[in-house]
């Protein structure tokens, strides 16, 4: 299936994502506790501003405003028959602000979670999963989106089912998990079984990777796991600008853009093909990560003592895989007993 | 490897050896097996108190310990409070008529524009785990229901909860309100969520962000401990 961004991946040997667009978008005024997805229909400027930021910071893909729009999402705003509407909106505004951009830039339909637990162990069903997705998928497509852009996944069954939703619409995919529990996902999925999950999905990605979690250094330990399972697919790579503090009422994230310009080329040189950020990470910072990827060389694989000392210590020893990654939880105990 | 190779018949098993076998059984989210073994230790006279504290308070901090050191997740842990919430519920109308000693009470709640339930579902369970009576009013919480919630309950502890920083700062609304109206000291604040951390929670003014599940119960056991010695001290 041809389509702009697997065309990008051929031409070039880096593209450059976006960054955050909930911080963002609080810059801009939005309220804490407010939905951004209404805004694509009420405060469409604020929206183009977010879009137009990235690109003229030197992106070449950016995610529409569109993460939370799942219909078990907007629920919460009491929006959950909005959500072909505001995925449209989403995605047309993402087309305008990249066709007037003069160059060839992607425009990828954010998915986030549904925020719900997956069956047997919770209450989404795998089908009602899908149907949620494919609705939100087409109001994307229909808006115009080059590609999906699934993330911030933990369950390897809601993963699942949002690539079965990509296939339904027809829509060629990403998709990222974030590891944010030592080294992990919550639910437990490492870097090298996530590989392996993905590895076996009947409808493929054009990339995959990792997203969000907790620091740049985190991110790029998880990559190098991605890179040591031997993956087929372009890897991704969207860390956030350093960790979140508190100023004066609102959240500003450490890292620099300097930092960030630093995890950029150090993405590179992990293997990372698609590289942006995630949380915290502003235009400035994207705009620093550009100049890096065009300045720099890229360099060997660096270990993991190079990328905590650029970037900062790791937020647990290990991430699973060590010894035998792709298994679930290392080290249980016994099951039932037989003797006492 | 035969079924009845495996089989444990647990009324043939000593006290002792039940205890262990129902941790072990709590670790696994065996749930009927939880349910047997809390009707057969009251059938031996167990108190309700001892059966909840000994073997599934006991059970389910082996599983806290686990899941903070990254040897379980999520998944796991769910299955084992499900189980310890199968004999919870054979237990807590005993409790409740035996005058067993309380261990505290928490209003629990995901602040105003936030539906992640997960991580504040899995505080609640491994809360009543550890014997709390937890009161959880779910997600997207203004400040006025936290506050409805606090004057109806009267608990020790309010617990709040945040996946997004764009809802995160939420938390400092209630709190302030809390200060304002002068009830901020009648109740330990804890707060947690995946883009927290200590920084935030002294910014805000919370007694403590707890990392994970696990650590909300050590510190929430901390805490009420510390309150009943200043009471009794007072």
């Amino acid at each position: 299936m041809p389509n702009a961004l697997a065309d990008l991946l051929s031409e070039r040997d880096w593209l450059l994502a976006d960054g955050a667009t909930g911080t963002n978008l609080f810059n801009m005024g939005l309220s804490s506790g407010d939905a951004p997805e209404l805004w694509n229909a009420d405060q469409p400027d604020k929206i183009r501003a977010l879009y137009r930021n990235a690109v003229d910071a030197g992106s070449d893909l950016f995610l529409t405003n569109t993460f939370g729009g799942n219909a078990s999402r907007l629920a919460l705003h009491d929006a959950q028959s909005r959500v072909h509407e505001l995925n449209r909106l989403g995605a047309a505004l993402g087309r305008e602000i990249a066709d007037a951009s003069g160059r060839k830039v992607i425009v990828a339909g954010s998915v986030g979670p549904t925020g719900e637990i997956m069956a047997p162990i919770g209450p989404l069903t795998h089908a009602r999963a899908v149907e949620m997705f494919h609705e939100q998928a087409e109001g994307l497509k229909a808006g115009g989106a080059d590609v999906l852009w699934i993330e911030t996944i933990s369950a390897p069954e809601e993963y699942k089912a949002a690539a079965e939703a990509a296939r339904l619409a027809d829509m060629p995919w990403c998709g990222t998990m974030s590891f944010d529990t030592a080294g992990r996902t919550m639910m437990g999925v490492t870097s090298a079984a996530m590989v392996q999950m993905v590895g076996k999905l009947s409808y493929q990605p054009l990339a995959f990777g990792a997203n969000c979690g907790v620091g740049a250094s985190d991110l790029l330990r998880t990559l190098l796991g991605f890179v040591d399972a031997e993956p087929d697919l372009p890897l991704i790579a969207k860390g956030n600008a350093g960790i979140p503090k508190f100023h004066d009422g609102h959240i500003h994230y450490d890292g620099t853009p300097e930092l960030m310009a630093d995890y950029a080329v150090l993405a590179r040189d992990c293997g990372a093909k698609i590289i942006g950020g995630c949380c915290g990470t502003m235009p400035e910072h994207l705009r620093a990560m550009r100049a890096a990827l065009e300045d720099r060389a890229p360099g060997p694989r660096p270990t993991l003592e190079a990328i905590s000392a650029a970037l900062g210590g790791f937020s647990s020893a290990l991430d699973g895989t060590e010894a035998d990654g792709t298994g679930p939880a290392p080290a249980r105990r016994g099951r039932r007993r037989r003797d006492a | 490897m035969s079924e009845n190779d495996e089989e444990i018949i647990l009324s043939d098993l000593s006290d002792e050896e039940l205890v262990d076998q129902m941790m072990d059984d709590l670790y696994d989210g065996m749930k009927d097996e939880i349910e047997e073994a809390v009707r057969i230790l009251l059938d031996r006279g167990w108190t309700p108190y001892d059966i909840l504290t000994k073997a599934l308070v006991a059970g389910m901090t082996i599983v806290g310990h686990d899941f903070r050191d990254g040897i379980l997740f999520v998944p796991e842990v769910l299955l084992a409070a499900n189980a310890m919430k199968g004999g919870m519920a054979i237990l807590k109308p005993l409790l409740v008529e035996t005058g067993a000693p309380r261990m505290g009470k928490m209003v629990i709640g995901t602040v105003k524009g936030d539906i992640h339930d997960i991580g504040k579902n899995l505080v609640a369970m491994m809360m009543e785990g550890a014997g709390f009576e937890v009161v959880d009013i779910g997600i997207n919480n203004a400040v006025e229901a936290y506050l409805d919630a606090l004057e109806r309950e009267q608990p020790d502890i309010l617990g709040m909860s945040a996946l997004l920083t764009t809802t995160m700062p939420y938390m400092k609304v209630v709190i302030d309100t809390l200060v304002a109206q002068g009830k901020r000291d009648d109740y330990i604040v804890l707060v947690g969520g995946a883009p927290l951390n200590e920084e935030f929670s002294r910014a805000i003014g919370a007694d403590a962000y707890c990392r994970d599940a696990a650590v909300a119960v050590e510190t929430a056991k901390t805490y009420v401990a510390r309150k009943h010695n200043q009471m009794s001290a007072g």
